[in-house]
């Protein structure tokens, strides 16, 4: 469980959180959006340490956070951008990821899911991005951890890998993971998450199930309930 | 004819007088020196056996040698001199002197010889003594073979190794003096020889010549004094292939030149010194065949210096080559090696093609700011260095060395 | 902290960067030589070189590499563990590349050339260390300019000014300084001047032994005592030690207060 009190976080003058109050402790696929700018990523960054508050405070699993790094043990995360060590092979990569989180290991599974076992020896530099993206997956996900946090997953992927990593995605719901998700892509969003958070300017717009906000707006796809949603933002 | 006949047997009586040798020492008949020298005729021995003997100034009037066996001491019972040499053909050898103590208002020596010829003091040792052997109107004299160790601290109450004073053909070779004022000091010396030396560890210079003309030092070692060799108000001196080596400290040179003329310096090696040869106002100097290497300044020129030919030196990984505090007149840099030297030789002949300056505009920086020492090979100062080589604006333009060779001079 | 230790360094030494820096040392040490033949002579080039360079490589190299593994970072970062370790881990595989490289671009070289059984060994090993301690504060400070700001030009353009200031105009102030107070005594001023640029310390190291005949020829009390090998030796070493640690302690500090 996850819980977020009253979090602030601003870059000079510029107001990222605006107090942000937020429990996840739902087992499923949380679906995260809002436009560019809204403070996705900042909250993620916040939850994972690597942005630090300005006030407020993130309890996981009912311990703060503040200059600990052993929770996140727990803590699958898959970065927007995959941009690795280019003088690195994947094998290499896996390696060190390994043993900085030395637990379960899913790694060949992955590795075969997504037909990487011949890219693993090449240096990450000479890959294509859609490989890297790949070994991105592979490294978010084979630890096995309880909690997920996935920015954009299907940055780069074909439409097949795209089937595979929502194949995947709805396992791991299955196997009763917290799994949060951003994406632009509405469709995926769609298709994997059962509740939705909405952020827009650092403040939640929505919180809640995805059925439920596709009632609330008398729309029949994510996609025009969200530009319903930015459209209400507008008239206010 | 009784007459002659009568001189012979003279002359043979002489002869046989001359066999004659006196030994002393502690458990013998003859129990001091003073006795023995009483007894003793010319070309008598007198035998020193091993032992201390307190001695208060025998004056040796006579031509006889005193010869020491098994290192018997002689130690002056006031502090003053041991022994004055006082006749021609006097020896002393094997001896081992002590306790001359500095005198203010005399220059108190071990051994001084005055006024005479043909002297030979050899293989004698010197243990902190006033001066070790002092020389006064000597000529055709030998001083060899002696270690003449001094504990000088200071250099107001401490006089000398070797002190030599208008006197004329002396060799001295073959000694060691540490710890004096000056190892050797020559005042008024002319047409004499100083060789296979080793002066170091004294205060102020290891060899010192004023007003002293004709001498010729060869092979000698001046190692860690003030100054290695000062010569000074002196014409036609020759220093050949001697060494003068880590001579450190403020004002501290291998060799220092003052208004000296028509001198020869060929084949010497100045390695390690604070500045290798320091010139004021000397005149008409042959400069052939040295060994610069790794001085603070390999040679600083300061007073007015004429015809001065430095041809065929090696200079090596000196902090700084050449300092010129004057104006030079018809000086001439030809044939050296400088490791410094970056250019290049197209025509194959065996001299760069590009003149080299040794002059940089750091040794200026230096002489005025000495603090600037902490910024030697600092890249701004190379910068600096490197612009006043593309045009001079502080440095001489006519000092340089047209033809500078490519590989070490052998 | 190890296997990122590991992993930096496997990095840093594949990239280009550094064969292409280790390439030059040995073109640079091994024509200084054949030209020169004269081990004393192509060790004084050396150090003349590696004074100014090795700072240099040590800083852009430092930015460069902060920059380029920003992203990665990040996802280090979001891993279970310490900040500090991370980044030591990061910057010690980096500062052990760029010593590695300066050891086998000259230290190689010479090596095979006799230095260990001439008279020169002392100086070759000083200038071994002085190259190796420059590159790891300079790689250091180099990580600080670029935490500090995220702008990669900016960083770079920063960390060349550092250079460009410790390396040249840093002295040209001080000589200046000492040219216009030049009646005043300056010893302490002068050493106190040099202490705060650890380009100068490592100068000062090597020209103590190079130039040592010259040094002694300064006069004032103090200096000559700090010229004089004993006590300025461990005041130059317990210098750049600070300013090893100095920096690695700004370093835990801003680590641990950044957002990525």
């Amino acid at each position: 469980m996850i819980k977020i009190n009253n979090l602030h976080k601003s870059y000079k003058k510029n107001k990222v959180l605006k107090g942000l109050n937020l429990t996840f402790d739902h087992k499923g696929i949380l679906a995260l959006l809002g436009p560019n700018g809204s403070g996705k990523t900042t909250l993620l960054k916040c939850i994972l340490g690597l942005i630090i508050p300005d006030e407020g405070q993130i309890l996981f699993q009912g311990k703060n956070i503040k200059s600990e790094f052993k929770y996140r043990t727990e803590i699958g995360y898959l970065p927007q951008i995959a941009q690795f060590p280019e003088n690195l092979t994947g094998n290499e990569l896996i390696d060190l990821m390994r043993n900085i989180k030395p637990r379960t290991n899913r790694a060949e599974e992955l590795i075969k899911l997504f037909n990487l076992e011949n890219e693993l020896d090449k240096k990450m530099g000479n890959l294509s991005g859609g490989n890297k993206q790949k070994i991105n997956i592979v490294i978010a996900m084979m630890s096995d951890d309880p909690f997920l946090i996935l920015d954009e997953p299907s940055t780069g992927l074909d439409p097949l890998s795209i089937r595979k990593l929502k194949a995947l995605l709805t396992e791991e719901k299955n196997r009763g993971k917290m799994i949060i998700v951003t994406t632009h892509i509405m469709d995926l969003a769609e298709d994997l998450a059962d509740k939705v958070l909405f952020m827009l300017d650092g403040k939640i717009r929505y919180n809640g199930g995805m059925m439920e906000l596709l009632d609330q707006e008398e729309e029949d796809s994510l996609e025009n309930a969200i530009a319903n949603l930015l459209e209400n933002k507008k008239k206010v | 004819m009784k007459a002659t006949i009568g001189l012979l047997i003279l002359f043979f009586l002489k002869l046989s007088t001359h066999a004659r040798t006196i030994v002393t020492c502690p458990e013998c008949p003859i129990k001091s020196v003073h006795e023995a020298y009483d007894l003793a005729q010319n070309c008598d021995s007198i035998i020193i056996k091993k032992g201390q003997y307190q001695i208060d100034n025998l004056i040796v009037k006579k031509q006889i040698a005193i010869l020491g066996y098994e290192n018997p001491r002689l130690i002056s019972k006031s502090g003053g001199e041991i022994l004055t040499i006082a006749s021609n053909n006097v020896s002393v050898s094997g001896i081992i002197f002590k306790g001359v103590k500095t005198n203010f208002l005399k220059e108190n020596a071990a051994i001084h010889i005055l006024k005479v010829k043909d002297f030979e003091i050899s293989n004698n040792v010197f243990e902190e003594c006033f001066f070790g052997i002092y020389v006064e109107k000597g000529k055709r004299g030998s001083i060899h073979g002696n270690n003449i160790y001094g504990n000088a601290k200071v250099e107001a109450d401490s006089g000398n190794g070797i002190h030599a004073w208008y006197c004329d053909s002396l060799e001295i070779y073959n000694n060691n003096i540490r710890g004096h004022r000056d190892g050797i000091y020559f005042e008024f010396v002319n047409n004499s020889k100083i060789y296979n030396n080793r002066s170091f560890e004294n205060l102020r210079y290891g060899l010192h010549f004023m007003f002293s003309n004709d001498d010729q030092y060869t092979r000698n070692t001046f190692e860690n004094n003030g100054v290695g060799v000062a010569v000074m108000f002196s014409r036609r001196i020759k220093m050949l292939e001697n060494i003068f080596i880590r001579n450190w400290g403020h004002a501290a040179y291998g060799l220092l030149l003052k208004e000296i003329y028509d001198a020869e310096i060929i084949k010497n090696t100045f390695k390690e010194n604070t500045v290798g040869v320091f010139v004021e106002g000397s005149n008409r100097i042959n400069y052939q065949r040295n060994d610069f290497i790794r001085n603070g300044y390999a040679i600083k020129f300061s007073g007015g210096c004429e015809s001065n030919r430095i041809s065929y030196n090696n200079f090596l990984h000196n902090s700084l080559d050449m300092l010129v505090s004057s104006k030079l007149l018809d000086n001439s840099l030809s044939q050296n090696y400088w490791s410094e030297y970056a250019g290049y030789d197209l025509d194959k002949n065996g001299n760069g093609d590009i003149p080299y300056y040794p002059v940089k505009l750091y040794s200026y920086i230096l002489n005025q700011v000495p603090e600037s020492v902490v910024l030697m090979r600092s890249l701004f100062v190379e910068i600096v260095n490197f612009s006043e080589k593309i045009s001079p604006q502080f440095t001489p333009k006519d000092v340089f060395d047209a033809s500078p060779k490519m590989t070490i001079n052998q | 902290m190890k296997y990122i230790l590991k992993y930096s360094f496997y990095e840093m030494v594949r990239s280009k960067w550094a064969y292409i820096y280790t390439g030059f040392y040995l073109c640079v040490t091994f024509a200084l030589y054949l030209l020169s033949n004269d081990l004393d002579k192509t060790l004084i080039s050396l150090s003349n070189i590696t004074l100014a360079l090795t700072p240099l490589i040590g800083i852009l190299f430092g930015t460069s590499y902060y920059y380029s593994s920003k992203e990665f970072l990040q996802l280090l970062l979001s891993q279970p563990i310490s900040r500090w370790h991370l980044f030591l881990g990061m910057y010690g595989g980096m500062a052990i590349t760029l010593c590695v490289s300066i050891l086998i671009g000259i230290g190689l070289p010479l090596i095979s050339f006799g230095i260990l059984s001439s008279a020169s060994v002392n100086l070759f090993l000083l200038l071994m260390t002085m190259a190796c301690t420059l590159s790891v504060i300079f790689s250091l400070i180099a990580f600080l300019i670029a935490m500090q700001f995220d702008d990669k030009v900016k960083g770079l353009s920063i960390s060349i000014f550092i250079w460009l200031f410790f390396a040249i105009l840093y002295d040209g102030f001080t000589l200046l300084l000492l040219f216009l107070f030049k009646d005043y005594p300056l010893d302490k001023f002068t050493i106190g001047a040099v202490i705060t640029n650890p380009i100068d310390l490592a100068r000062i190291l090597i020209t103590m032994n190079l130039d040592v005949s010259a040094m002694m020829g300064y006069t004032g009390a103090v200096m000559s005592k700090f010229l004089g090998k004993g006590i300025g030796m461990v005041v130059i070493t317990i210098s750049l030690i600070l300013w090893t640690l100095i920096p690695l302690g700004l370093l835990k500090q801003m680590g641990i207060k950044k957002d990525f």
